[in-house]
């Protein structure tokens, strides 16, 4: 049976962007060759995050459903491993 | 760059608000309450970095200032009454700066006190002794050849630039007997890598923000001219992108790349009438930075450059044809752009690429949530194509006489060894077209972008494939 992915959604919100979230949508092909195959990586219209302080800073991204604030590509994927992990 | 983004975004949230004057004593304390800690030494220090930082963003430059404790709410207020413009683009945050070290190697601790010590014997001035065991450089004489770094066996020794210094490729800005930096501006090509290279956010780029709203507060009608690297900096169709700046309170919006197409078809015209005459190149002159690098630095490849004008020179005497009473706004990739903008006899401000995205931050404005406006008359793809690198050469290319054989040559990004390169042309050029960036990756790579170059360079070739060929459109 095949192994469900990961998800992960990249906020291509106005804030995200300008906050530095462009560099976001190069993770599918930043991802290290362990991970690859393993993770589903969709660019996403604003996330809504941004309106609520509580949320953290932007760029945001969710990895299944879990909100990431200032994410990174380097964040990300140590986001994506602890998951893994669980 | 996040700061300055934050700044700017705060700066319009009160312009739009119509209270600038009331509001912007309270940015620097908002963004740094006393209790959150500090990035620097102390929060005042913090503050007052921002507060200059604002300076700035009013329009003013650093060392305009005459008495420090002038409150921002009163350059705010002078800000609103100014009517008048210089070309001087760039200002160094004297507050934020000197915290670089001048150029220099120094010895770390890493150093083994060898006994062959390789440092020593090969420094070419002697300025190295060992002192209690170790290594050390006296920098009085040291010339900062940098052999001692190349032939120790430790890699204890290590190279500490001056960020700003290194990256302006005509050492424009240096250090003064304060450690202070500044910019020379009869060297500076405005092409902005110093304000991209420093950690410190100290160089920033003087804004026109509250002189576009102080119009637009009167009543006049606003145009924009969107350079065409825009198309690369939202993850959004071309058609949102335009539809946003009227979003945003502009009446007219124009695609510098139609002026890029008039661009191309003189281009095209002058290098096939410089060739046929004998001509051994040619370059293009697109590039404000370029054409001012040209003319300060390299003389001697003065007559090689292209006379044909810039696509915003010809979109904007679309414009002011169109409308000659309206304000033109130039959005712009960079600094040189500004510069070129205040120079040309059409266009009255330049927004920054940063400075549209702060804008619909501020404004609430999410681009890719936008409907996509219907676009009336098409630009050419090789028009759209002047964004990126390579752009002129394709344009060009594709309407020049088959029976011209252009040999092109790309100059992907301005650095001193470009610059070597460039000086050597006019004895010896190996192609006879040559297209000349400032930015790596043309001006998807400018210090005003918004996104990554590399994901800008995708979006940017969506709006170019969605465009007709300038072969099958009338310029």
């Amino acid at each position: 049976m095949d192994e469900k992915k990961i998800e992960v959604l990249v906020c291509s919100g106005t804030l995200c962007y300008l906050m530095g979230g462009s560099e976001l949508q190069l993770l599918s092909e930043c991802l290290p060759p362990d991970l690859r195959g393993k993770v589903d990586v969709k660019g996403s219209p604003c996330l809504d995050f941004c309106n609520h302080p509580k949320n953290g800073r932007p760029p945001f991204a969710t990895i299944n459903g879990r909100c990431i604030a200032q994410a990174s590509v380097s964040l990300l994927i140590a986001e994506i491993r602890k998951e893994i992990k669980g | 760059m996040l700061i300055r983004r934050e700044l700017i975004t705060r700066v319009v949230r009160l312009l739009i608000e119509n209270r600038l004057e009331e509001g912007i004593n309270r940015i620097p304390l908002e963004m740094r309450p006393r209790k959150n800690g500090s990035v620097r030494c102390c929060v005042h220090k913090d503050r007052a970095v921002i507060k200059y930082k604002l300076m700035a963003l009013l329009g003013y430059n650093i060392s305009d200032e005459v008495d420090e404790l002038t409150p921002l709410s009163d350059y705010a207020r002078m800000a609103n009454q100014r009517t008048e413009l210089t070309d001087t683009v760039l200002t160094v945050v004297d507050e934020a700066c000197s915290s670089c070290r001048k150029t220099s190697y120094q010895v770390t601790n890493m150093c083994r006190g060898c006994v062959a010590r390789p440092c020593m014997v090969n420094c070419p001035k002697d300025a190295i002794k060992f002192v209690d065991g170790q290594a050390s450089i006296d920098h009085t004489t040291c010339v900062n050849c940098g052999q001692c770094l190349k032939v120790c066996p430790f890699h204890a020794i290590v190279y500490m630039p001056v960020p700003c210094e290194e990256a302006c490729p005509v050492g424009a800005i240096s250090k003064g007997d304060d450690g202070v930096e500044s910019i020379d501006i009869t060297k500076c090509i405005n092409c902005g890598k110093c304000m991209t290279a420093c950690p410190f956010g100290a160089v920033m780029e003087k804004s026109h923000l509250v002189e576009i709203f102080r119009n637009k507060r009167e009543g006049k009608k606003l145009v924009a001219m969107v350079a065409p690297a825009i198309a690369g900096q939202f993850n959004a169709d071309m058609g949102k992108i335009l539809h946003s700046f009227k979003e945003l309170g502009f009446d007219y919006v124009y695609e510098v790349a139609e002026g890029a197409d008039i661009t191309t078809k003189l281009e095209a015209a002058e290098l096939q009438e410089r060739l046929e005459s004998g001509a051994p190149f040619m370059t293009t002159s697109c590039c404000p930075a370029y054409t001012q690098l040209v003319d300060k630095h390299i003389e001697q490849l003065k007559p090689y450059v292209s006379h044909t004008h810039t696509p915003m020179y010809y979109s904007a005497q679309v414009a002011r044809h169109n409308h000659p009473n309206d304000v033109l706004v130039f959005v712009s990739p960079c600094p040189a752009k500004r510069w070129e903008s205040f120079h040309d006899p059409n266009v009255d401000y330049t927004l920054s690429f940063e400075e549209y995205g702060a804008w619909m931050v501020a404004a609430g404005i999410d681009v890719s949530a936008l409907r996509s406006t219907d676009i009336d008359k098409f630009p050419s793809a090789e028009g759209r194509g002047f964004g990126a690198s390579g752009g002129v050469t394709q344009a060009v290319k594709a309407l020049a006489p088959s029976t011209l054989k252009i040999t092109d040559i790309q100059i992907n990004g301005i650095d001193k060894a470009a610059i070597r390169q460039l000086k050597s042309f006019p004895k010896s050029c190996p192609g006879n077209f040559v297209e000349v960036m400032t930015c790596e990756g043309g001006c998807i790579g400018g210090c005003n972008v918004i996104s990554n170059p590399k994901v800008a360079l995708r979006q940017l070739k969506q709006a170019v494939e969605a465009a007709p060929s300038i072969v099958s459109i009338e310029v």
